[in-house]
């Protein structure tokens, strides 16, 4: 698998979408600075959310008991999924028992990251995502390339076009009222014919037996409404333990997302509607295996607002595809080579380390120290490439001995200005392809230090 | 008086020995103790932030060993200092020394401002100054609020430099973003790296700066690499280059 380097390229390669990209992102994030400072307590919310989840993650097991226990007195089934393999076929499962063939659904980043529609689509049953973005990057057959904005790599243009083939509107059409009318009338009649709607959780309350959807296009509500049978898929992390809880947190999550206030639908689940039928999928994998690493445990409080990849330096110039991970950005080169550290092994690198994520993350995960423990993690298993190993011993080595040190210094400054410039600036160095080397001073610091009066 | 151990990062003593010198000038117009140890080479970062930390582990232990003596260290580095107090934890936890190690590294613009103490500079700086926010003096050593963060606004290094004649401190779209140096991550992520550089570049021009203005020479030598290529008038100095010649109190 390609290195996050080299896939960034190309799209670092077109300079003027890359800044529209960057531009974009940034605009969120300055919707979100406006936002959070509007909250004259942001800051103890911050603190009281990281709280409350490194709290339910060291009880995580009584609480999602506690949760099992409420759900099942609210009439909800509910079921265990060790990995995504065992969700998938849980999934398939119930909509088999109804004889479900349409099936639409609502954001639900678990449910990408278990493939889950490509699963149901080879049992043929037709899965229909019904958030505008997702349905965009679905029709063009691609993945979200960011969690919150799953179709923020693609311009009002390029939409234009995918629906004028897909849905028959008029060609060379940009208008976004006019495209959002045609995939609401679009989405409209796949919301009648469905059978079963999915939707993904983004807080399930251990006390109350219930889970809450954020969404801005109410089509959580419209696909759980229409159809009887409601399937409800979550990650183990989900879980908070009571309401008051569940306040700090959508204080939190939509001024961070996306600087609104609050999301525009915020809609509870407590049980089936009257005759129907209403599931929830609580899934591990690998999640369980995080929780025991210490270094990197913090990072299942994501509540996957987004903002780390707003607020990224390299993901705003670099796109969602180009992580090759499902959640892409700073939080995505946590969980990434958490779950495969061969595949996705140059993702913690893919960070200059500022660490603006960790200073924007609502729940105040150490995104950036987190990336850096994981650089050495890889490292120690041997993930990080051969090169980089033995250069890094040799400057070791070098740097640990004065001498060797200072016979270095002196010798780069030195040779370099009576090296050809063709020597010094040859493909083999990446700083010299845009960048000159600094000026070589005759004399270091300490030899003019000697000079220097006391 | 407190004896001041000078910690000149490895690339600095090589590659910017002014600001070496600009450092100890500043730190001795204060009438402090500075003394420089011979033995000092690198604080480890380039290895341990590769992921290599067992070939950073001699030179924490080398550091310690050169540093411990000193009441006060001080560096013309956010970036190295950084590595001292927020990293050097995992090689030297309970070692002789550590702690105070740890508790008595500083920036210089840090040490001026909360040690030394420094209410007053005078002296004179006729230039648009742009200022470089490098992440870890700014995120790792609160050197300033971020952008980020919901707190009371403060910043030790414009608290300095908005005292001389004549400086105008620019203001830029994005007060705090990455220049893109990142260490090794300048050469792995070039392509990366070189954009975010140049749009850092584009930033202070589009704010009439004519220096831009920092406390970590990594970041101002990615900078100046693409100045210089790109052959635009703009010029990079260490605030201690700044500060030279002000008499501060």
């Amino acid at each position: 698998m390609k290195g996050h380097a080299e896939s960034a390229a190309p799209f670092v390669a077109n300079e003027p979408r890359a800044h529209w990209h960057d531009e974009s992102l940034w605009f969120v994030r300055v919707k979100r600075d406006r936002q959070a400072s509007t909250v004259p307590e942001w800051e103890d919310l911050r603190a009281t959310a990281s709280a409350i989840k490194a709290h339910t993650l060291s009880r995580l097991a009584d609480y999602l008991e506690e949760f099992e226990r409420n759900a099942t007195a609210n009439g909800i089934h509910v079921h265990w999924a060790r990995d995504g393999a065992e969700h998938n076929a849980i999934v398939l499962r119930i909509l088999k028992d109804h004889g479900v063939k349409r099936l639409v659904k609502s954001k639900s980043m678990l449910t990408e990251e278990c493939h889950l529609n490509p699963y149901l689509e080879a049992h043929g049953i037709e899965v229909t995502d019904t958030d505008l973005g997702e349905r965009i990057v679905q029709m063009r057959k691609e993945p979200p390339s960011h969690i919150v904005l799953p179709a923020i790599h693609l311009k009002k243009e390029d939409i234009g076009e995918l629906f004028h083939i897909q849905l028959g509107t008029e060609k060379g059409a940009s208008d976004p009222k006019y495209l959002t009318e045609a995939a609401r009338g679009h989405l409209r009649e796949r919301f009648l014919g469905a059978q079963a709607g999915l939707t993904g959780v983004n807080f399930a309350i251990a006390s109350t037996g219930g889970v809450v959807v954020c969404t801005n296009e109410g089509n959580a509500d419209m696909g759980t409404s229409l159809p009887p049978l409601h399937i409800a898929c979550m990650g183990v992390e989900k879980i908070v333990p009571r309401p008051q809880d569940l306040a700090i947190f959508l204080r939190l999550l939509a001024r961070s997302a996306t600087g609104q206030p609050v999301t525009t639908y915020t809609s509870h689940f407590h049980g089936p509607l009257p005759g129907g039928e209403m599931h929830v999928v609580i899934v591990d994998n690998g999640r369980a295996r995080i929780l025991g690493e210490e270094a990197f445990r913090r990072s299942l409080s994501c509540i996957r607002c987004g903002a780390c990849m707003n607020t990224c330096p390299v993901y705003r110039r670099s796109g969602g595809y180009s992580y090759g991970y499902t959640v892409p950005g700073p939080i995505g080169s946590i969980l990434g080579p958490q779950r495969d550290p061969a595949a996705y092994g140059s993702l913690p690198f893919a960070s200059s380390l500022c660490g603006s994520c960790t200073d924007v993350c609502p729940v105040k995960i150490d995104l950036h120290h987190e990336l850096l423990a994981f650089r050495q993690e890889l490292a120690k298993k041997g993930h990080v490439p051969w090169q980089k190993r033995f250069s890094m011993w040799v400057m070791g080595q070098v740097l640990a001995r004065k001498w060797a040190f200072l016979l270095g210094g002196r010798l780069m400054r030195t040779l370099m200005p009576l090296l050809p410039r063709a020597l010094v600036y040859g493909p083999w160095n990446p700083w010299g392809k845009q960048r000159e080397l600094p000026p070589m001073p005759k004399e270091s610091f300490r030899d003019l230090l000697k000079k220097e009066p006391k | 008086m407190p004896k001041v151990g000078l910690f000149i990062p490895c690339y600095v003593d090589q590659l910017y020995p002014q600001v070496g010198l600009s450092t100890l000038r500043v730190l001795r117009g204060l009438g402090l103790d500075i003394e420089f140890p011979e033995e000092q080479t690198c604080c480890g970062q380039p290895m341990a932030n590769s992921g290599c930390s067992e070939d950073a582990r001699p030179l924490a232990e080398k550091f310690l060993r050169i540093f411990a003596r000193y009441d006060h260290v001080v560096a013309p580095s956010g970036s190295c200092v950084s590595m001292v107090r927020n990293h050097y934890e995992q090689w030297l936890a309970g070692k002789p020394g550590f702690e105070h190690l740890r508790d008595n590294t500083f920036e210089l613009c840090e040490y001026l401002v909360d040690v030394a103490k420094v209410t007053k500079v005078d002296g004179d700086f006729a230039r648009k100054v742009g200022l470089h926010m490098s992440c870890h003096g700014l995120r790792e050593l609160r050197m300033a609020k971020s952008s980020e963060r919901m707190v009371a606004p403060f910043n030790k290094v414009k608290v300095l430099l908005e005292q001389l004649r004549g400086i105008q401190l620019v203001d830029l779209k994005r007060p705090d973003e990455c220049c893109g140096f990142g260490g090794t991550f300048a050469v792995a992520e070039e392509a990366v790296s070189c954009l975010m550089g140049q749009d850092r570049i584009r930033d202070h021009e589009q704010a009439g700066a004519e220096v831009i203005a920092g406390f970590d020479m990594s970041c101002l030598m990615h900078l100046e690499g693409l100045l210089t290529r790109d052959k635009k008038p703009m010029q990079v100095l260490h605030v201690a280059q700044i500060l030279e010649h002000a008499r501060l109190s």
